[in-house]
């Protein structure tokens, strides 16, 4: 397997190859760990425990590792260019949200990490590629969720993204997300209500927990009636599930 | 002396009945802590094992307790993870050692009196007191629970009859009183027999109460609660040697508590950025210097140590000293900055001295001297080749403590496998230990261990790749005056002994 951007030789130029080759597989093998290891890290930062919150320690030193290796990558040359919408929003000698940065990434590779482990998915090895989930779709309901993370005092957590909660939702049951609707009252069973309460900070326990999340967070949704077009969005693919 | 009667602890008998104890050498005993740690003298004083449901014992058809105690200590399946313990601690004078566990008890081990008949007894440990010092909370603002694991336990010195200590799990530091009673008033003639008050017209004398002897018993009782302070997980608390104060550091923030004042404290350290995005390092670890109240440090993610003076300024984000070892840069990889980040440090008694844990070593730091540790000391090199599989199964953010022996001399901390380690800093001796029950018969010497990094291995070794890496030693104490340590494998506590003892 070649490291990417390296093309394929073709097999007529054979002493050229060997070397060529030999030269490659050293390179590639090295690119390859660098690869996997930050797909690893990025599938570390993206598991997120359900109800206890992540330990800061461990997520700023993976971020940190993650931050290492696409500098590494960057000087290389090997790192694709970062989306626009990222890179403008802030100043380049600030490492914006790595997240969405390794996103942007993604998007153009066409490939990402396995998102939470466990039902609903096959699961391969935690370093292996797979195609991109729906809920990778919205992109700029993520980074406004960043943005808004930000002046929020009380957030314990380094990095909540919208993709993690509705990642996290995807590996749910179908039946347990039909429970979840068909139980609540008729106030809590305005969609858009739910999961603004669960944009807004607060993580998705099991299904009975999100039920009472709505009236826990009122301060929240009023920064985030300006998502709801996004959400609108969101709903859709949840619904279709 | 009679337990509480919500005893749930067992010890060990069966090992204790068993082997034979150790004689003491011919030649006089040195003074105990400073027979160094030498090769081959420890040997176990007993096995501690605390189960967590008094249910569980239902199950046994036969009711006879000892036969379920053993029952019960022999396998290992009924052990709830609950039961981990998650810190340990010695008292000042080594009498009462507490343990905290996940499941947000507390359990106090007190030491066996010294007694003409049962020479061999002493050094034991029994358990004294046990209670629930944390629950498990709900953050409904921000939908997350909040574990009742205890974090740290930190005993205040005694100035009474009673015990006190400070536990904290991640958001609230408790500090308990822990006193004996073993008289009760008697004669109230005005409640009869079922405790219900008597008709004052029916009562015709005036009988005052008098105080007599009961079955000693132990209570605890919380009397302050310390909340609200932290947004983040406490990872350390420190009692000042002023006795007035102490403080509790969070992965961003330290607070400086007074002990009578619970709804306010103060922010000394604050590491937190403007922008949540530029966060890079987080606070590990903090304590106060041991006598000098206004001095503390303060441990990173990156593998330094910052010391303050509280005189200096109100908030001490400016260190004092800053103390960091340059990066060797042919050790250099990506996992380099994560295996530095500095798990735990430690004063020494003399104050001269901190030390540092990270994840390959421990290092031991001169206050005069910030810019390299005087002593380093490779707890598990060979872990080093295994750096991508430890990050893959997280253990390579697995927090190890450390402790110093009484007299400074010798350095001990875990490892994996159910080792651990001491070094002796005079004789640049090292030891590596196993607690575990299979290979400890009770007052054998404890055989030293070896792990063979490649190539042949020899009898009594054991290979890289065999190790357990579920089984770890993440907390351990040494006994303020003598060598007798006790070291915490999952849900049993170890307690050793140096046998010149």
């Amino acid at each position: 397997m070649f490291a990417r951007g390296l093309k394929r030789k073709c097999v007529g130029h054979e002493e050229d190859v060997e070397g060529a080759l030999a030269g490659l597989k050293t390179v590639s093998s090295y690119s390859l760990q660098r690869q996997s290891l930050l797909d690893m890290s990025l599938v570390k930062l993206q598991l997120c425990h359900m109800l206890v919150e992540p330990n800061l320690c461990r997520s700023v030193l993976i971020a940190n590792t993650v931050r290492q290796i696409q500098e590494e990558m960057t000087q290389d040359g090997t790192w694709r260019a970062v989306a626009p919408q990222a890179a403008g929003r802030a100043p380049l000698d600030r490492l914006v949200s790595t997240e969405i940065l390794c996103r942007a990434a993604w998007e153009q590779e066409g490939a990402c990490p396995a998102p939470g482990l466990g039902d609903g998915h096959t699961q391969g090895p935690v370093s292996d590629l797979c195609p991109v989930t729906s809920a990778q779709a919205p992109r700029h309901p993520q980074s406004s969720v960043w943005e808004m993370d930000g002046p929020r005092e009380n957030r314990g957590s380094f990095h909540k993204s919208l993709d993690q909660i509705f990642e996290t939702l995807e590996t749910k049951n179908p039946s347990c997300m039909e429970e979840l609707f068909s139980d609540v009252d008729s106030p809590y069973y305005d969609l858009d209500t739910v999961l603004t309460g669960m944009m807004g900070g607060a993580r998705p326990g099991p299904c009975e927990g999100l039920e009472g999340l709505a009236p826990a967070t009122p301060g929240p949704s009023s920064s985030c009636k300006s998502d709801l077009g996004e959400l609108d969005h969101v709903v859709e693919i949840l619904v279709e599930t | 002396m009679v337990l509480q009667s919500s005893e749930r602890h067992y010890r060990d008998w069966d090992h204790r009945r068993l082997g034979p104890w150790c004689s003491p050498t011919g030649s006089p005993a040195p003074l105990s802590c400073e027979t160094g740690c030498g090769e081959g003298s420890w040997i176990l004083v007993c096995r501690l094992l605390v189960p967590t449901q008094v249910s569980l014992l239902s199950m046994e058809e036969d009711i006879d307790t000892r036969k379920i105690n053993n029952s019960f200590l022999r396998d290992h399946s009924y052990a709830t993870e609950a039961d981990i313990i998650s810190t340990v601690e010695f008292n000042h004078t080594g009498e009462l050692l507490a343990t905290g566990d996940k499941g947000g008890r507390v359990v106090i081990f007190q030491r066996e009196q010294e007694s003409k008949n049962q020479v061999h007894r002493r050094g034991e440990y029994n358990v004294y007191s046990t209670f629930q010092s944390h629950e498990p909370e709900f953050d409904y603002l921000k939908s997350l629970e909040i574990e009742e694991k205890i974090n740290k336990i930190r005993w205040l010195p005694q100035q009474n009859a009673a015990y006190f200590l400070l536990s904290t799990n991640d958001k609230t530091v408790k500090l308990w009183k822990v006193s004996e009673r073993d008289k009760r008033p008697e004669g109230y003639n005005l409640k009869d027999e079922e405790g219900r008050l008597r008709d004052p017209a029916t009562i015709t004398t005036l009988r005052v109460p008098v105080l007599r002897p009961m079955d000693l018993m132990v209570e605890a009782t919380p009397r302050r609660v310390f909340a609200n302070a932290h947004t983040y997980h406490i990872n350390s608390i420190s009692v000042n040697s002023d006795y007035e104060t102490y403080m509790s550091a969070d992965d961003l923030r330290i607070n400086l508590w007074n002990f009578e004042i619970t709804n306010q404290s103060f922010n000394i350290v604050d590491i937190k950025p403007a922008n949540m995005e530029e966060l890079t390092e987080v606070i590990t670890a903090a304590e106060f210097h041991p006598h000098h109240c206004n001095t503390f440090v303060y441990s990173s993610s990156k593998g330094t140590i910052r010391l303050c003076d509280m005189r200096a300024s109100a908030l001490c984000d400016r260190h004092t000293k800053f103390f960091e070892e340059p990066e060797d840069p042919s050790n250099r990889s990506f996992f380099s900055e994560i295996i530095s980040s500095i798990s735990d440090v430690k004063f020494s008694h003399s104050g001269r001295y901190i030390m540092t844990r990270d994840y390959l070593t421990v290092k031991v730091w001169d206050l005069n001297m910030e810019n390299r540790p005087i002593e380093t000391y490779q707890v598990h090199d060979y872990l080093r080749s295994k750096l991508c599989s430890l990050y893959e199964n997280d253990c390579i953010f697995d927090k190890f403590e450390c402790v110093w022996n009484g007299s400074d001399s010798v350095i001990m901390t875990g490892s994996y496998n159910n080792f651990f380690r001491m070094f002796d800093r005079n004789t640049k001796r090292d030891v590596t230990l196993e607690a575990s029950r299979e290979n400890s018969k009770p007052r054998a010497i404890l055989k030293p261990r070896k792990v063979c990094v490649g190539g042949k291995r020899r009898k009594d070794e054991i290979s890289v790749d065999s190790l357990d890496f579920s089984k770890k030693i993440l907390h351990t104490a040494w006994h303020p005056s003598e060598n007798i340590i006790a070291v915490a494998a999952t849900n049993n506590l170890y307690i050793f002994q140096d046998k010149v003892n």
